[in-house]
């Protein structure tokens, strides 16, 4: 979809280093899609020829928690400098963030610094005499999606399938969210910034899909934290998510990408509720809307094994989209365990088809 | 009634950055994904914080309100006027739990529940969320995959080619107690250790008042706020 609109992301760029990174893991990603970040590393190595450091010394960021109202921005802001002080030792300088919420902290960690400088000092005496660490500050702060957007035209030329469908020859119609601490916090820090974020709807054009701008798309998933995390709340993020999914529902998208780790989640897991809840699914037979996350749709495209980037970890099964883009898959493998042994499958939804 | 809420408030720098001036234009409102599902208005909130009538403002720490805000910072980008109300709330929530208030509200109550969660783990496992912690019955919309990963995580996850439970860098490692200690230590240093005492001390006290057995972990009265 060729429109002016379109165009307007051009205007908001930002620095990416070309290589050397260090890596920091996320809470939600590495739980609910198990295979992504090591997918990330391997495309990054091994595709790419990029040097990536994973270090097993980093911890959260607490992000779930301080945007839950539960621990002083202090705390955050040390547990931060102490991720800095890591990345320096282990000699890298630019910092690639795995999580939106963390991304979205680790730049206002950086604009608090500039805004109240003492807060900095603060901070390094903080860490100091918690840790006995110093650091200095990344030269180079990105989101892990950012790095795949700026080598997307080099992936483009190893990947072995389009975002067309085998049958039609159509460019498939495609969802990009992006979690809301990407570029709306910090317009400046996101690619297209934060009205029209650029940095996923990129990886459509080049890699040969159709765009699907749809009037929720800005909106948020529903995470709301706190919301999320008590059972009591949870209504609130289904109900977000629901109003996303209506408003894309006409124009039948056959696929979302997400770049924020729990966006990704709830778009996923909240289609299964409202299926069984309501009975309405969003794909098409009685399928949902499968969602996948940046570098598992690079890995596909790459001609990586679904089964071995952990497409069967997803509720809503991606089947329908690996059968459009023409992916050679075995169903048979999909839920055998380490050796292949039969471990069983997950039990059929009442109501969302799952293969 | 508490006197100087607002010499505390002024104290906090997202108070500071959050606040310049508003002229009730009302988007924040508007483009806030709380607003929509429930009674929570931000421009209402940031009327009332500009006020400066200290009564009000205790009403607001002593209320639901402040905590039914889903942080997505929307409002940030959409104010004229450079304010966030989103930080505003952040500030209002931490005085909330510093002056003990947070326990008249029974959202401000919940602040327990996410403590013995999410607090809990990042001291535990290092990260907020760990797979051993999120049955289908606390978390049902995860859904029957996941019911069936978690009871073949060991099997899956080697498959997958995670490092669960092992010392060595990967997904899902198990984090050193170097690392560890150097959470807990900075937990200590910077106040956040304090803050989820508090936690649980104000939430014993207010337990007791409302004849809720409370002990530790998944107690009663975990689960009446958790679930309720």
């Amino acid at each position: 979809m060729n429109t002016k609109k379109n165009e307007i992301w051009s205007a908001y760029q930002k620095e990416i280093a070309d290589d050397h990174y260090y890596f920091a893991r996320s809470c939600i990603r590495q739980n609910f899609f198990p295979a992504a970040e090591n997918l990330y590393i391997d495309i990054l190595r091994n595709v790419l020829g990029k040097d990536i450091y994973d270090d097993s010394r980093q911890t959260t960021c607490t992000g779930i928690a301080y945007h839950s109202g539960l621990i002083p921005l202090e705390t955050t802001m040390t547990v931060i400098a102490r991720q800095f002080a890591l990345m320096n030792e282990a000699g890298y300088e630019n910092f690639v963030v795995s999580c939106v919420t963390s991304f979205g902290l680790y730049v206002e960690t950086l604009e608090t610094w500039k805004h109240f400088p003492e807060t900095e000092k603060e901070t390094r005496d903080a860490l100091k005499r918690a840790t006995g660490m110093t650091f200095s500050i990344p030269k180079n702060i990105v989101h892990a999606s950012d790095v795949i957007y700026k080598f997307r035209k080099k992936i483009a030329e190893k990947i072995i399938l389009q975002l067309k469908n085998k049958s039609t020859g159509e460019p498939l119609k495609i969802v990009d969210h992006i979690g809301c601490h990407y570029a709306k916090i910090f317009p400046q820090e996101g690619i297209g910034g934060a009205e029209y974020p650029y940095v996923l709807a990129g990886l459509i054009d080049e890699w040969g899909g159709h765009q699907v701008d749809y009037p929720e798309r800005r909106h948020c998933c529903g995470f709301g934290f706190r919301q999320y995390l008590l059972k009591s709340n949870r209504s609130y993020s289904v109900t977000n998510s629901k109003k996303k999914l209506d408003s894309m529902l006409p124009y039948k998208p056959d696929l979302i990408i997400a770049n924020c780790p729990g966006c990704t989640y709830f778009l996923d897991r909240w289609q299964y509720v409202i299926a069984e809840m309501e009975g309405k699914t969003y794909g098409e037979n009685g399928y949902g809307i499968p969602v996948l996350t940046y570098e598992e749709l690079a890995g596909l495209l790459l001609g990586y094994d679904p089964w071995d980037i952990g497409m069967q970890t997803h509720q809503v099964a991606v089947e329908p989209l690996l059968d459009k883009l023409g992916v050679a898959y075995d169903p048979e493998k999909k839920y055998k365990g380490r050796n292949g042994e039969d471990i069983g499958i997950p039990e059929n939804p009442q109501v969302l088809r799952c293969c | 009634m508490m006197k100087d809420l607002y010499k505390e408030l002024e104290k906090d720098i997202r108070y500071i950055e959050g606040l310049k001036s508003c002229f009730n234009c009302g988007v924040c409102t508007a483009i806030c994904p709380a607003a929509e599902v429930s009674d929570y208005d931000p421009r209402r909130i940031v009327d009332t914080v500009q006020k400066r009538d200290e009564s009000e403002l205790e009403k607001l720490l002593k209320g639901d309100e402040i905590w039914m805000c889903g942080e997505c910072l929307s409002c940030k980008t959409r104010c004229p006027r450079g304010n966030t109300p989103g930080y505003i709330i952040q500030a209002l929530r931490a005085l909330s739990i510093e002056t003990g208030m947070f326990t008249e509200s029974h959202q401000g109550r919940k602040q327990l529940a996410i403590k013995r969660t999410v607090g809990d783990h990042i001291l535990k496992y290092g990260y907020c969320v760990y797979i051993d912690e999120v049955d289908n019955e606390m978390y049902p919309e995860q859904g029957t995959v996941w019911k069936w990963l978690r009871q073949n995580r060991e099997s899956i996850l080697e498959r997958l080619g995670t490092s669960y439970n092992k010392n060595q860098s990967g997904t899902l490692r198990h984090i050193s107690k170097k690392s560890l200690d150097d959470l807990q230590k900075i937990f200590d240093e910077t106040g956040g250790s304090r803050r989820l005492e508090k936690i649980e001390k104000d939430s014993a006290e207010k337990a007791k008042e409302l004849n809720i057995d409370f002990k530790e972990g998944k107690d009663d009265y975990f689960n009446y706020l958790y679930n309720e």
